[in-house]
């Protein structure tokens, strides 16, 4: 009776839930519909179900160019906030750095700063250095936010990591690099593994740089390209909802097969003091 | 131990980010201030110091002054739903025995799909004519996004709807690092379900929340893409916050030295929430 009851209160509870992601799913819907029927509620439920959509926008659409910029511009901004956040986090955790409070709390300060302000001399740096409308543009704007969350997740993972475990490693003779090499990575992986999650998500969302340094597509990110989806008389709501839907695989990926690194990141980045 | 020189090292492995940094984080927050002192055109070439003269401008300007009253009325009815709902979600999810998983799942997902998407999606939703929103109300006719009196609530309800969970996960965290013996004592000592949660559940969430309150007020007031894609500031301005009038005048009306002032004043102001916050978190920190 009473494991009855708490069946159907977790069975109410995941009801509640899939409600509350309904946009999304009615979005998915939408993107499979028959043009025909779009503007037509009620049914609620088409007819047939068609790819038609996602033929327009793979074949027709600067949608898949802007998966590939955007792709790239996630993996470069993740692997170079990866490279330069490891050495400053194990710095700041490990080794005696001046002016290590003052640093730290800029850079934790560095997080807050609102785009709306540094993007327009952002704009200004981009145009004198000619970097608009490149990858590498978008790269470094990233990395403003891209290397103080990396830092910042990963002196907390490290410091989670005992300094016992290094001092073994030193009297068994290895040297400093070798021991972060061998001892320190293999033991914060998860650690970084969520750090480069949580980076590749935020720079794969990120819209007012891409949106203010891109021009053409030859760099425009996703939202760039889902924000400027074209329509010529009408607003093409099918096309626009497969668009959505390609623009949301990686957050699903995230959420389905990733939710554990997802949430470490997540929680680690709001929790540590 | 291979003596790496230790002070030197500790600075040699730090100065490949904090130069990357200061290019793109602290020296761009300085310049906008030199900016914001700027009448500054771009295509005319005009290029002139002129000291306060955006801020005075904006000290009298209706506009400014409406999407700051946009800007406050989003955040703090935005963050205080949020707030509510999320620690509701998370008090369901926390006694969750089976499918928690998919159920974290479905709220991260509105969390992690970029915000043009979610803008794309309620724009659909509230479509007049074909609307998910308005079959549900019955047929309604009503016009969302082109409603003056409409387009803000409809505005706050898709931003909840992205937000929520972050705040509802970080409420289930700590949900979840309550002992049970604290409740198994509660229980002894006859208290019902309603005092658990007002004596016991409530203060132990009390410091998440107000993390959540901080880290969701800071997005609130810097919030950009959402309203930017779904309403575009209209109908009227009544859903122009300061960063949507920022951006216009930086890049559409092309007054960089006027749009860097609007900047600096929402920078100002998210420092200012933050300093706020932080005093009183130090403040609870000692008082725990």
């Amino acid at each position: 009776m009473r494991r009855e009851r708490g069946l159907l209160r977790d069975g109410l509870v995941l009801v509640g839930l899939v409600a509350y992601a309904l946009p999304f799913f009615w979005q998915a819907l939408t993107s499979l519909k028959p043009e025909a029927e779009l503007m037509v509620l009620p049914p609620l439920l088409p007819s047939r179900l068609t790819g038609e959509h996602y033929r327009v926008v793979l074949e027709r659409s600067v949608m898949v160019r802007a998966m590939v910029n955007s792709l790239g511009v996630g993996a470069i901004t993740t692997a170079l906030a990866l490279t330069l956040g490891l050495g400053a986090a194990y710095a700041f955790a490990r080794r005696t750095v001046p002016g290590k409070r003052f640093l730290l709390l800029l850079i934790v300060a560095g997080t807050a700063f609102p785009q709306i302000a540094t993007v327009s001399p952002l704009y200004l740096l981009m145009r004198a250095l000619e970097l608009r409308d490149t990858w590498l543009g978008l790269i470094l704007a990233n990395a403003s936010f891209a290397l103080p969350l990396v830092i910042w997740l990963l002196a907390g993972f490290l410091s989670e990591v005992p300094v016992q475990l290094e001092e073994a490693a030193a009297v068994d003779g290895a040297g400093r690099l070798r021991t972060f090499w061998w001892v320190i990575l293999p033991l914060m992986a998860p650690g970084i593994a969520s750090a480069a999650l949580l980076t590749f998500l935020f720079s794969w969302n990120e819209f007012l740089f891409a949106y203010t340094f891109t021009a053409t597509e030859a760099s425009r990110t996703v939202p760039v390209a889902l924000a400027l989806f074209p329509g010529v008389f009408e607003v093409p709501w099918g096309d626009i909802a497969a668009a959505s839907m390609l623009a949301s695989l990686p957050p699903l990926v995230l959420v389905i097969g990733l939710q554990r690194f997802l949430l470490r990141g997540l929680l680690a980045g709001a929790l540590r003091e | 131990m291979k003596p790496l020189a230790a002070r030197g090292a500790g600075l040699v492995l730090v100065a490949p980010a904090l130069a990357v940094l200061a290019a793109v984080t602290a020296f761009p927050a300085l310049w906008v201030i030199w900016l914001s002192f700027q009448r500054r055109i771009p295509i005319f070439g005009i290029e002139q110091f002129e000291g306060l003269r955006n801020y005075a401008f904006l000290a009298t300007d209706p506009r400014f002054w409406s999407a700051a009253r946009v800007t406050l009325i989003f955040t703090v009815i935005s963050v205080g739903l949020e707030l509510v709902l999320g620690l509701l979600v998370a008090l369901a999810l926390a006694g969750q025995r089976r499918g928690l998983r998919v159920g974290i799942a479905l709220l991260l997902l509105a969390w992690a799909l970029p915000a043009v998407v979610t803008a794309k999606l309620f724009e659909w939703l509230y479509n007049p004519a074909a609307g998910l929103v308005n079959y549900l109300l019955g047929g309604a006719q009503l016009n969302w996004l082109g409603d003056p009196t409409l387009a803000l609530p409809g505005l706050i309800l898709a931003d909840v709807w992205r937000t929520m969970p972050f705040v509802a996960l970080l409420c289930l965290a700590r949900l979840r690092g309550i002992p049970a013996e604290l409740y198994e004592a509660a229980r002894v000592d006859g208290a019902g379900p309603v005092a658990t949660l007002l004596r016991i559940t409530l203060p132990l969430c009390r410091q998440i929340l107000l993390i959540a309150v901080l880290f969701r007020t800071l997005d609130a007031l810097r919030a950009f893409d959402l309203m930017f894609i779904l309403t575009g500031g209209g109908p009227a301005g009544t859903t122009e916050t300061l960063t949507v009038y920022a951006y216009r005048s930086l890049f559409q009306t092309l007054h960089l030295g006027l749009g860097s002032a609007i900047g600096v004043v929402v920078f100002a102001l998210v420092m200012l929430v933050a300093w706020g916050y932080l005093r009183a978190l130090g403040r609870e920190g000692i008082a725990a």
